[in-house]
């Protein structure tokens, strides 16, 4: 088993939240990891990345070569496509379409998802449309999250776990509307994987 | 052994707590930051006494560790790399004390500067203090290289160097954790004079520490941080260190490199390795994150001799992180790349958080100065530097920390009134002080604007040592007390903050100006906390 992962999104975004969750159920399973964040200067609404590798071997780099991600996990359209060049030719693009406009130059919308429709494997997905109508709108990293588990090569039921681990100190109620928020992405994902 | 999932950082950190320290010392800075976070949040620590609080610079930080070493207990002084210029000259002179306890100064580089003004090489400040210096190519090695670098150091009597990079830093994997080390006891140097650098006694310690040299490189030549891989094709010898490693073997299926690899990660160069890996190939190729150490001492001055390739022959770019693809390039092999990025994608460089109170005070800042030329604005570092950028454009340098106070001063000398001093509270006592006193002395007509948001925003919010103490600080120097005047960054307050500051432009010597409003994110980190404590007691 190998996965390599772009996870994108802008500082704040929670990003990290979702490359912690893939991590915990990798480690569980006893995958080998590496996972490069950004800290600093550019979370203060800045392009974020993290690489995230999975591996049933032993993991070289802490940076994915170019070209060769597995899957782009975005939570925002425009930081989706900053990664193309990551992406290899049979990787999936998986991104929220809820628009981040903190820059005064943003490119049109529909241009963006114009884009990200004509990659041929991907999904694009309303998550804080979802996260709001199931009353969590904080959890729409994790709806990202679920629309990228049919993809993971882990069980579904691991990532579930993981999410009761990671949210389990903020509370029962916020471990529930993550659980929902994630079932609702992997439902989406499963009703519309169209390669 | 327990396994547990860290940041290269965190791996330190838990090295240095299961090596037996009894104190951390450190000045926030990306990526060094998470170093102290680790062992301030550790249990463990706690347990152990350690002690972990904030320094107000590196400097202090680096003086009071060598003052732990001189007692005879490990302990460790992190910082980013240009806080290894602050605190270069304990730095360089520890060198020559020498070490009693163990003592790590570990020095964060960040190339490509993704936090940072420069992307400096901590190796040849190691080189320069003529110390052993370690460089780790993966978290389990910087947990490691901890433990091992104490060991030297008390062995050797030797401040060690321990240098990262960025990716390492803030890059997470399994870390296998050993058997944890009790504090050793106080046990004062043997030498009474080992410390007390006189000329007559430095000039011994100097000689001390170039007897040490030879012994430094047995040392490395021994060490199983600096590792020989043999190979069939020596049409080619490769050099590395630090992540260059991974970058090498991840361009290979299994790891399996075709050419002899000389991997280091211990400092002086092992010059019998490298003398056999320059006899058994045809030509060397160099593979280092940084400045170009290894090349340039294993070039010489004239580059006679078999090709070497690497930074300094273009073979890779001159400057920035490497990465597997510029890596493959240099060897020859296929750069890989997906789909280009569409023409209108566009940047997203940081900004200053909504409603951040910077923000108020440089919207007030810039209508005072409306009515004088531009360019009078010298600043500093940490967030409110985003005001250089749109919309704010407010100021007008940005060099080192500290620099603010006394490179306005400079330009008033030189005629430019009034000028202005833009800095942070963590700032202002990092290095602001000295240079404020020296305008007071030199009665400077500049105004100087202290953004007291209560923290040290940038590095996340870390507790500032100016906290509660900047007035006093600034009577104390000898800013007239009419002249030292707060003011509430709001916009509802906003043309009143610009009436105070018109007025103080007009002033003809120091006047600070407190504009005092707490960080964005620390009150509501604050808030949060209190709100489940609240939780909790119902
Ligand atoms: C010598 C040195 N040490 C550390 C840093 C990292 N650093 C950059 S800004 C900053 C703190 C700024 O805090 P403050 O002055 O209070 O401003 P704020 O970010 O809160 O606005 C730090 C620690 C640095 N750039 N240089
Ligand atoms: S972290 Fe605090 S100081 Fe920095 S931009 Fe945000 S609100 Fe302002």
């Amino acid at each position: 088993m190998k996965k390599d992962i772009i996870l994108a999104g802008v500082g704040g975004q929670g990003i990290l939240s979702i490359a912690a969750t893939i991590g915990m159920a990798a480690i569980e399973l006893g995958l080998q990891l590496k996972q490069a964040e950004v800290h600093g200067m550019s979370q203060r609404g800045g392009d974020v990345q993290s690489h995230l590798r999975l591996s049933s071997k032993k993991i070289a780099s802490d940076l994915i070569p170019k070209g060769k991600a597995d899957l782009v996990i975005s939570v925002e359209p425009m930081e989706a496509l900053r990664y193309l060049p990551m992406l290899s030719k049979e990787g999936w693009l998986i991104t929220n379409t809820n628009a981040f406009v903190n820059i005064p130059d943003y490119p049109e919308l529909q241009e963006v998802l114009d884009r990200i429709n004509a990659t041929p494997n991907h999904i694009a997905i309303d998550a804080d449309y979802i996260a709001k109508d199931i009353g969590s709108a904080k959890s729409s990293n994790i709806v990202i999250l679920g629309a990228s588990a049919p993809f993971l090569d882990i069980d579904p039921r691991n990532l579930e776990n993981a999410i009761k681990n990671i949210f389990g100190n903020k509370g029962e109620s916020v471990v529930q509307a993550n659980i929902e928020a994630f079932n609702e992405g992997l439902k989406f994902a499963l009703n519309n994987k169209c390669a | 052994m327990q396994r547990m999932l860290l940041l290269g950082d965190e791996a330190i950190a838990q090295g240095a707590i299961d090596a037996g320290i009894s104190g951390i010392y450190a000045y926030p800075g990306t990526p060094s930051t998470e170093i102290t976070e680790f062992i301030q949040k550790s249990k463990e620590a706690k347990v152990r006494g350690i002690r972990s609080e904030w320094s107000a610079n590196e400097k202090t930080a680096m003086e009071s560790a060598l003052g732990m070493s001189y007692t005879g207990k490990r302990t460790i002084v992190c910082m980013k790399h240009v806080g290894l210029n602050v605190a270069a000259d304990p730095f360089i002179n520890a060198a020559i004390t020498g070490a009693n306890g163990g003592l790590i100064i570990l020095s964060a580089d960040d190339p490509s500067m993704h936090s940072s003004q420069n992307e400096q090489d901590s190796r040849f400040f190691g080189d320069f203090a003529m110390i052993p210096v370690l460089e780790p190519s993966n978290q389990q090695e910087a947990y490691d290289m901890v433990r091992y670098g104490f060991d030297l150091s008390e062995e050797q009597k030797i401040p060690v160097l321990l240098r990262i990079t960025t990716r390492l830093a803030h890059s997470r994997s399994g870390v296998l954790r050993r058997d944890t080390k009790e504090q050793n006891q106080i046990r004062l140097p043997e030498n009474p004079a080992q410390f007390i650098l006189l000329p007559v006694i430095a000039r011994k310690q100097y000689k001390v520490l170039l007897e040490k040299q030879n012994g430094f490189e047995k040392q490395s030549e021994r060490s199983g941080f600096n590792q020989y891989f043999e190979a069939e094709n020596r049409s080619l010898g490769i050099i590395t260190c630090g992540l260059a490693y991974n970058y090498l073997m991840e361009n290979y299926s299994e790891h399996e490199i075709p050419y002899p690899v000389l991997k280091i990660g211990q400092y002086p160069v092992p010059t019998k390795m490298v003398d056999k890996i320059y006899t058994d190939c045809d030509e060397l190729l160099i593979l280092e994150d940084g400045y170009p150490l290894l090349e340039k001492s294993i070039r010489g001055f004239l580059n006679k001799g078999k090709k070497i390739r690497g930074r300094l022959d273009g073979s890779l770019p001159r400057d920035g992180e490497l990465n597997p693809n510029i890596v493959a390039v240099s060897l020859g092999l296929d750069d890989t790349i997906g789909e280009p990025v569409p023409e209108f994608v566009v940047g997203r460089p940081p900004s200053l958080c909504n409603g951040c109170s910077h923000n108020d005070a440089f919207l007030a800042l810039n209508e005072a100065l409306n009515m004088y030329t531009r360019g009078r604005v010298f600043s500093d570092i940490g967030c409110y530097t985003l005001s250089a950028l749109k919309p704010l454009e407010s100021i007008n340098t940005c060099v080192d920390m500290g620099a603010s106070i006394t490179m306005a001063m400079g330009a008033a000398d030189a005629g430019l009134i009034p000028a202005v001093a833009a800095i942070g509270d963590s700032t202002f006592t990092h290095s602001g002080m000295t240079g404020l006193l020296d305008a007071i002395n030199n009665n400077s007509p500049i105004t100087v604007i202290i953004l007291d948001n209560a923290t040290t925003g940038m590095t996340g919010g870390q507790k500032s040592s100016a906290f509660g103490k900047i007035e006093s600080i600034c009577i104390g120097l000898g800013v007239e007390e009419e002249h030292i005047r707060i003011l509430k960054p709001l916009s509802k307050q906003h043309d009143n903050n610009v009436e105070a500051i018109k007025e103080e432009l007009e002033y003809n010597g120091v006047s600070v100006l407190i504009l005092r409003r707490e960080c964005i994110q620390t009150l509501n980190k604050r808030m949060r906390t209190k709100h489940k404590a609240k939780q909790l007691e119902i």
